[in-house]
């Protein structure tokens, strides 16, 4: 398939940056979008121009480094993938395709389409984890009683792999999915009671403190998230807070 | 905004409680105004007893006025701080493929129900205050009678004012429509129940704009 493609451009942070239309011609429908964006980068390369940067790396749906923007919803318009698990099939021969990084103020655009998505390793940093002695006398995970229930739930929040592509569907980049999905992942757990409320009330101060905008219950980030993270979190995560604050 | 309200979280669990709170409100402003339909004095009465209570003036009245103020100053806050948030806007942006209308438009819906409220204040609010505070006349009666129900009668003569009030209904009602639901996602109640409360959001939502659109339409056409 021939297709059209617009593509931000931005030399780096400090650069204005602006759309840059390119055309890509026999497009195979089995390709993944971003061979497709390899297959644009070589003819650049071969034409002696600098190459659009964009981030990936496992390319199987894991890893939560690939993003973009495409065609006005993070990861593109299908449900429950990454970007490198779309698949050319989705577009037409003839389409049109907006390719934009993933907005928001915490979000600092590097170059073309790659942002600065540290802030969500110093949210995760202020609380996202358990303090044990991993020295030999670890207590085996198994010994802890745990319902099934509680298990599943955290387990559907572990689920989470910090993409952003909540934040980036958010009409207020708001990262309340994100923190609620590591805040629960915890809270559901009897390993992770004991840090609870020092863990929501670190974690959502560093979220404020990062610039992200509020929640307004819109529903965006569940729908576009890849993994499915449910909006219950963002509830549970409100409780716990609640229950730490009063 | 500091202190209390300063994380996102408690700003949102505040912005929800304020809702509720109006949104129990209203229950009891449709109530009252609905007795207009079938009864000219239980209409009276009831205005009177609300228009002159001393714990219903002083009391309720000042609490139902900072509910409406804070809702609608923490709502323009939280707005600008959301917008802030993305400093540089998408080329495109497809929000209806996530998201309601209702949802994404909560600022313009809530900002049409603010100017509605000032013109209902000059309509309603501030006649009575004019009568009862400024010319000292609390005895809720004219030309011999209680003059609620004229009033009331009278106010909605004009065709104009009465369409501004549908309008204004009919974006109270998709207001609603997400507000209802998501105060209680806002509190953290999301369990087996959030289901019902979602349906009832809903009948909610319809019924109490429908309820006051009725009671305008009605005295328009039987005045």
């Amino acid at each position: 398939m021939d297709l059209t493609l617009k593509i931000w451009r931005q030399k780096g942070p400090q650069d204005k940056g602006q759309m840059v239309e390119y055309k890509v011609t026999d497009i195979s429908e089995h390709m993944s979008f971003l061979e497709m964006m390899d297959v644009l980068n070589e003819s650049l390369v071969a034409k002696n121009e600098v190459p659009i940067a964009f981030d990936h790396d496992c390319r199987e749906g894991i890893c939560g480094m690939c993003s973009l923007h495409i065609n006005g919803e993070p990861h593109g318009p299908d449900r429950g993938i990454t970007t490198c698990q779309l698949h050319m099939r989705t577009f037409k021969d003839g389409d049109t395709i907006y390719i934009e990084p993933f907005r928001a103020k915490a979000f600092p655009v590097i170059k073309d389409l790659v942002v600065d998505r540290t802030a969500f390793e110093r949210i995760q940093q202020a609380g996202g984890y358990i303090s044990v002695n991993t020295s030999g006398n670890t207590q085996d995970a198994n010994a802890i009683p745990i319902s099934k229930h509680n298990a599943d739930l955290s387990m559907d929040a572990a689920a989470c792999i910090g993409c952003g592509a909540c934040v980036a569907s958010c009409k207020n980049s708001s990262a309340m999915l994100f923190v609620s999905a590591k805040v629960s992942q915890y809270a559901l757990l009897p390993q992770g009671k004991i840090e609870a409320k020092d863990r929501v009330k670190n974690m959502v101060a560093q979220m404020d403190l990062e610039g992200f905008g509020n929640c307004t219950n819109t529903g965006a980030c569940e729908v576009e998230c890849p993994k499915s993270i449910s909006l219950e979190n963002i509830a549970r995560m409100n409780r716990e807070y609640l229950k730490a604050s009063i | 905004m500091g202190g209390l309200l300063s994380s996102s979280i408690a700003r949102k669990v505040a912005m929800a409680l304020s809702a509720l709170f109006l949104i129990f409100f209203l229950i009891i402003h449709l109530a009252v105004n609905l007795t207009s339909l079938f009864s000219e004095s239980v209409y009276n009465d009831l205005s009177h007893f609300m228009g002159t209570n001393p714990l219903v003036q002083f009391g309720l009245q000042p609490v139902l006025i900072f509910g409406v103020v804070f809702h609608f100053v923490m709502g323009f806050i939280l707005e600008l701080k959301n917008k802030k948030s993305r400093n540089v806007k998408y080329i495109k942006f497809n929000g209806a493929a996530n998201a309601s209308w209702m949802s994404r438009n909560m600022a313009i819906s809530g900002g049409v129900i603010l100017i509605f409220i000032v013109i209902h204040f000059i309509d309603f609010w501030i006649p009575e205050l004019n009568i009862k505070f400024v010319q000292g006349d609390m005895s809720g009666m004219e030309n011999g009678e209680y003059r609620y129900f004229a009033h009331l009668q009278h106010k909605f003569m004009n065709p104009v004012k009465v369409g501004i009030y549908v309008v204004a209904f009919v974006l109270l009602a998709l207001h609603l429509l997400h507000g209802f639901q998501s105060a209680f996602q806002s509190i953290g109640f999301n369990n087996k129940y959030s289901k019902f409360v979602k349906n009832l959001g809903v009948i909610y939502s319809i019924v109490i704009p429908l309820g006051f659109i009725v009671i305008a339409l009605y005295h328009y056409f039987n005045h």
